[in-house]
């Protein structure tokens, strides 16, 4: 492929050549070929190209800084509230279930593991689609049909260096702290309510605990949080660098990345759960 | 120095819709050219073709000897060192202040102290007119200020070649006929070679040496001023005479209403409006690819309409020339420069303030810099 330069997508296979005639049909056909293979062909193009920009110098500290720290300040706290309530629910729906077994001395613990395997990268996968990847795809969204990005083009600056790959990081480095926060959070909202609303000893809460949960169910949610922001991170970049139409063109560029990232969050959620429970031993009792 | 920017059979299209085909035209080192059209006939996606931004489907777009196209993207990202480009709206960064704006390339490219990037960049805004705006942010300016910012940032890297798109849309009569001349003053100084996208048929008739207009997916014409300004071709007449009688018409073209605006020159259907003088250098100077006034014409034996070449103190440039090189070329010329084509400058003064000494030209083209 005598391929240009640039940025993965728009300058990808636009050489549609001059396809006459078919009508409804062709167009019907036409956006499908488009949906199936034309749009992962180029988000794949651009992660590749990402790929690459990844390893050019110098690195951009500053950028990677400065965006953690605005994904944090969206983040951090909604995380917090949707991590108690969360916590909360599992431990009485799990703790529920457990008695009817009849194993009550483990309610504590199996809420625990569940908040620590699903739940926190669950609730993690929720903010960085749902506020690190709208805000990241509008920034880049706007700055694309402002001509911004062409412009650093020009200048002899490559976008995804300087731009996509710093919030790229920044994005998964943020997942794996609110990973954490979430965890540490719905752990104390399950023991309060464990503990204090539902009669729980907090000395069996701890041991159960410890018996259930191993270290690798929280590396396994930390891998998971990682990727999901880099996915979050390259399809916001993907939508965003995409965008045109002016400022309509941005909203809907920021509505598509909502949508496809929780898609592929869940999947890839569900993809890494199932390895998970393939390749590590779950302990015994 | 400039360089030579070689176009051949250039086509580009967005799906199926053709935005223009078979485009060839070479735009020669150091020389300033204008690309006139009516409004979505594709000048920006023109301009941005010409710096690699977009791919285009056939063709050679040849930058000296490299052939833009088939660059790896390292290549692209050296060759795109020779450009200065001024976009539509100015493509400034929104989270940066002016001053931090046009020190970006500096910045980015060079490793001149804050000292030196500070001076060169005061240097620029003061060009431009924007002294004082330094600290503010492009979402709190105006977009005649904007396009000035970026068109300060496209310089500071003294670029060979100069692509500006639409400079005068959104600028008011007196800042346009500035920014013609600081554009021509430039030429003079930094010999970038030169490309003005516009509406602005005043512009069009009196800044550039080639001019170009692409209608209907087409390059209808391309060469030098002379030869568009006196062609008998419908479209291009109507054109560069913002007539309403000719081939473009309301309804596929909407450029009209900037047309109507205009229509009061030429009010004379039957000829050709006279052939105005060429916008010349502020300090006098020559430009070193200055063609001189009626050289084409005389070339092909065309007789320029009546009244051509007389600026509004009435002198006649094609008189006027040899005594003006006279006066001035022996400053301009550096000994021996440009031996068989360094022809003799042009005719000045235009536009609606010929020769205001306003900011811009002061402080502007510091002559001299480079002889
Ligand atoms: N990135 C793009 N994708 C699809 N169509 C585009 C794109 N950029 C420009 N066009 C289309 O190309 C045509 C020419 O646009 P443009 O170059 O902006 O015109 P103008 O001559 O006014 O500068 C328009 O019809 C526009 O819709
Ligand atoms: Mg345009």
């Amino acid at each position: 492929m005598t391929t240009a330069p640039g940025i993965g997508a728009n300058r990808r296979g636009d050489q549609a050549g001059a396809k006459t005639g078919g009508g409804r049909m062709a167009k019907f056909t036409d956006g499908l070929v488009n949906i199936a293979v034309k749009e992962p062909g180029r988000f794949f193009a651009l992660c590749l190209d990402t790929f690459r920009a990844m390893f050019k110098r110098p690195v951009q500290w500053r950028e990677f800084i400065e965006q953690s720290w605005f994904i944090v300040s969206v983040t951090a706290i909604p995380t917090m509230l949707v991590a108690i309530p969360f916590g909360a629910i599992l431990s009485m729906q799990v703790g529920g279930l457990i008695r009817q077994l009849g194993a009550q001395s483990f309610t504590g613990a199996t809420a625990v593991v569940a908040i620590v395997r699903e739940a926190s990268p669950l609730v993690t996968a929720l903010l960085i689609a749902g506020a690190a990847g709208s805000a990241m795809c509008a920034d880049v969204g706007s700055r694309k049909i402002r001509e911004e990005i062409d412009a650093m083009e020009v200048l002899g600056i490559n976008p995804l260096h300087r731009l996509i790959v710093p919030r790229m990081w920044a994005c998964a480095f943020i997942g794996l702290f609110l990973n954490g926060l979430v965890s540490v959070v719905g752990l104390m909202g399950g023991y309060v309510f464990n503990v204090m609303l539902q009669d729980g000893t907090p000395g069996a809460y701890l041991a159960s605990f410890n018996a259930m949960a191993q270290l690798p169910d929280l590396i396994q949610a930390e891998v998971k949080a990682f990727v999901f922001g880099l996915t979050a991170g390259l399809v916001a970049a993907y939508k965003g660098l995409n965008a045109k139409g002016g400022p309509k063109g941005v909203g809907d560029a920021v509505n598509q990345t909502v949508v496809i990232t929780f898609m592929l969050l869940f999947l890839e959620n569900f993809l890494i759960s199932a390895l998970y429970f393939q390749l590590v031993p779950q302990k015994g009792m | 120095m400039g360089v030579e920017i070689r176009v051949e059979g250039l086509t580009k299209t967005f799906g199926r819709q053709v935005i223009w085909q078979d485009v060839s035209l070479t735009l020669p080192a150091g020389e300033i050219s204008v690309l006139l059209g009516p409004s979505g006939t594709g000048k920006s996606v023109f301009l941005k073709s010409l710096v690699g931004l977009l791919k285009p489907d056939r063709g050679n777009i040849w930058i000296g000897d490299r052939n833009l196209p088939y660059l790896s993207e390292n290549e692209l990202y050296e060759t795109r060192k020779l450009f200065g480009v001024l976009f539509q709206d100015g493509a400034l960064f929104g989270s940066m202040n002016l001053f931090d704006n046009i020190a970006f390339p500096l910045r980015e490219h060079t490793r001149k102290t804050e000292a030196e990037i500070k001076r060169i960049v005061l240097e620029k805004m003061e060009m431009v007119g924007l002294i004082g705006a330094e600290r503010k942010l492009p979402g709190e300016i105006s977009g005649g200020m904007k396009k000035r910012a970026g068109l300060a940032r496209a310089l500071v890297l003294d670029p060979e070649i100069l692509l500006v798109d639409e400079p005068d849309s959104g600028l008011d009569p007196v800042r346009t006929a500035y920014l013609n001349q600081l554009i021509v003053d430039l030429n003079a100084q930094i010999e970038a070679t030169i490309l003005i996208v516009t509406h602005d048929i005043n512009t069009a008739r009196t800044v550039p040496d080639n001019i170009g207009l692409l209608f209907r997916r087409e390059l209808v014409m391309f060469g030098p001023r002379e030869m568009l300004l006196s062609s008998e071709e419908p479209v291009v007449r109507q054109f560069l005479n913002a007539r309403r009688q000719g081939p473009i018409g309301m309804s596929e073209e909407k450029d009209v209403s900037e047309l109507e605006a205009e229509a009061r020159m030429g009010a004379d259907p039957g000829r050709l409006p006279p052939i105005p003088p060429q916008l010349l250098p502020s300090d006098g100077r020559i430009r070193r690819t200055q063609h001189p006034p009626g050289e084409w014409l005389r070339a092909n034996g065309v007789q320029p309409p009546p009244g051509s070449f007389i600026d509004e103190m009435g002198r006649n440039w094609l008189e006027e020339w040899p005594r003006y090189v006279a006066q001035h070329g022996g400053a301009a010329m550096p000994a021996g420069a440009g031996p068989a084509q360094a022809p003799p400058p042009p005719p000045p003064a235009q536009g609606p303030d010929p020769h205001q000494p306003g900011p811009s030209q002061g402080g502007a083209p510091p002559a001299g810099g480079r002889y």
